[in-house]
């Protein structure tokens, strides 16, 4: 119980602080739209995206400003050494991660429901015919993705040329996520739909989840204390 | 202790094993359809596995020095990052020479090529890390290697899933009998020189560590007198 409150105050200082100042989740909104239009005009031909295009498209938006909220969220803590103060503190440090991940997947889920419905609109993708696997795989897609970045961001905050190493770390690493994420969204937007791939791809991810949060968690503290 | 005793007879065996390698490899059948190209694989091959090895190397002196904060693991770890990054570089040169010859394309996407190339992503962005982290950064790497041996099921998963989405149709050499005593004799060759190659890099670690820590003690010293 201690454990999940401790992790919702830190959610909840950070939805605070953006609700007041909206600095991140707009900047990310609009790289993760711009980032969809420049890809636009790779993968467009004759007014149609070509084959798996849409599918590419929208992860590696998702990728990319999911990089930059990362980010942006810990040079935040950076600034006036908050992050360590939150490490100072007398809790859990698992629970400082789950909270920071939390607010960060929160974040995520705000650019994903505007970057789906414009991929879909802009590429003819029938992203909503099959809603519940596109939103099985963009969850955990997401928290996959959210759950290694969170610890490297947070483990960054800390060393030098940290704006530059973040995005070298974590594509490596999260590389499965992101052909578990496009295959499974294209195996849904192929002319003849395959359930039982999007289904492997999703279980894949869901387990990727478990792994790999449950290594952030115990990785967490012995990499940030000094 | 195995540095002091042993060191010397493995480093000799090790000589003698890859001046004898060549003519192995030439007294060898040659494989019916690739021909001379298909030597390299006594090449190619061995150092992938150690490759491969080095990464769980890695992966696993990081774990043991996250737990005990016993420098000596870190030693090992960033011996094994850059020998896993240095092989990699010889697997992803050897790789497409050969895919050159047998399936006339430099690069296919071969799902092992791909792993391959995935893996040695990881362990270059490690060194980076440990190049220009600053301080602290071998706990950081400790946490990156741990990460990207946890990692090797999920891309080799993905990426074989992945390339059999569009099959294609590869020349698998199975190993005759009489090409197999070569191949092994190369695997343990390269395993011996590979450990030879931790010992030494972690031996400079050592006595890096040792030296800054001297520094230290001197400076002190001064302050105090």
């Amino acid at each position: 119980m201690r454990f999940l409150r401790t992790a919702w105050l830190v959610t909840r200082k950070d939805l605070l602080i953006e609700a007041r100042s909206k600095e991140i989740l707009l900047t990310t909104l609009f790289f993760a739209v711009s980032c969809v239009l420049v890809f636009a005009f790779g993968f467009v031909r004759e007014g149609r995206a070509v084959t798996d295009a849409a599918a590419g498209i929208l992860w590696i938006a998702i990728a990319f400003s999911g990089t930059l909220a990362l980010g942006r969220a810990f040079e935040r803590e950076r600034q006036s050494e908050t992050l360590r103060a939150l490490m100072m503190a007398p809790v859990a440090r698992p629970a400082l991660y789950v909270g920071k991940l939390v607010s960060v997947l929160i974040l995520l889920a705000l650019v994903e429901a505007v970057v789906l419905p414009l991929v879909a609109l802009m590429f003819q993708a029938p992203l909503f015919d099959h809603l519940p696997y596109v939103l099985g795989l963009l969850t955990t897609g997401t928290i996959g993705f959210a759950a290694v970045g969170t610890l490297f961001a947070a483990m960054l905050v800390r060393a030098r040329s940290r704006d530059v190493l973040l995005p070298i770390l974590l594509y490596p690493i999260t590389i499965p996520v992101i052909i578990a994420g496009v295959r499974g969204t294209a195996a849904l937007l192929q002319p003849e739909i395959d359930l039982p791939m999007a289904r492997a791809w999703l279980a894949m991810l869901a387990f990727f989840d478990i792994v790999f949060v449950t290594l952030a968690l115990w990785t967490f503290e012995p990499v940030m204390t000094e | 202790m195995f540095q002091k005793r042993l060191f010397l007879p493995v480093a000799v065996l090790v000589a003698v094993m890859f001046a004898d390698a060549p003519f192995m490899i030439l007294a060898a059948p040659y494989e019916s359809t690739m021909g001379l190209v298909q030597k390299i694989f006594y090449f190619h091959a061995p150092i992938g596995m150690v490759m491969f090895l080095s990464t769980f190397v890695c992966g696993i002196s990081s774990i043991i020095y996250l737990v005990t904060r016993r420098r000596s693991a870190d030693h090992v770890a960033i011996a094994a990052g850059e020998l896993a990054a240095v092989l990699g570089v010889i697997v992803l040169v050897t790789g497409p020479l050969w895919a050159r010859k047998a399936w006339g394309v430099w690069w296919s996407w071969e799902p092992r090529l791909t792993s391959s190339l995935v893996l040695w992503l990881i362990f270059v962005a490690y060194l980076l890390l440990r190049r220009y982290g600053g301080p602290g950064s071998d706990r950081l790497g400790a946490g990156v290697a741990i990460f990207g041996m946890a990692n090797v099921p999920f891309v080799y998963w993905s990426v074989n899933v992945w390339r059999t989405l569009h099959p294609k149709t590869t020349v698998v050499p199975t190993l005759p009998p009489l090409m197999r005593g070569p191949f092994w004799f190369s695997v343990v060759a390269f395993l011996l020189l590979y450990i030879l190659i931790v010992l030494i890099r972690a031996g400079l670690e050592r006595r890096r560590d040792d030296l800054e820590a001297l520094y230290l003690a001197a400076e002190d010293g001064v302050d105090h007198a």
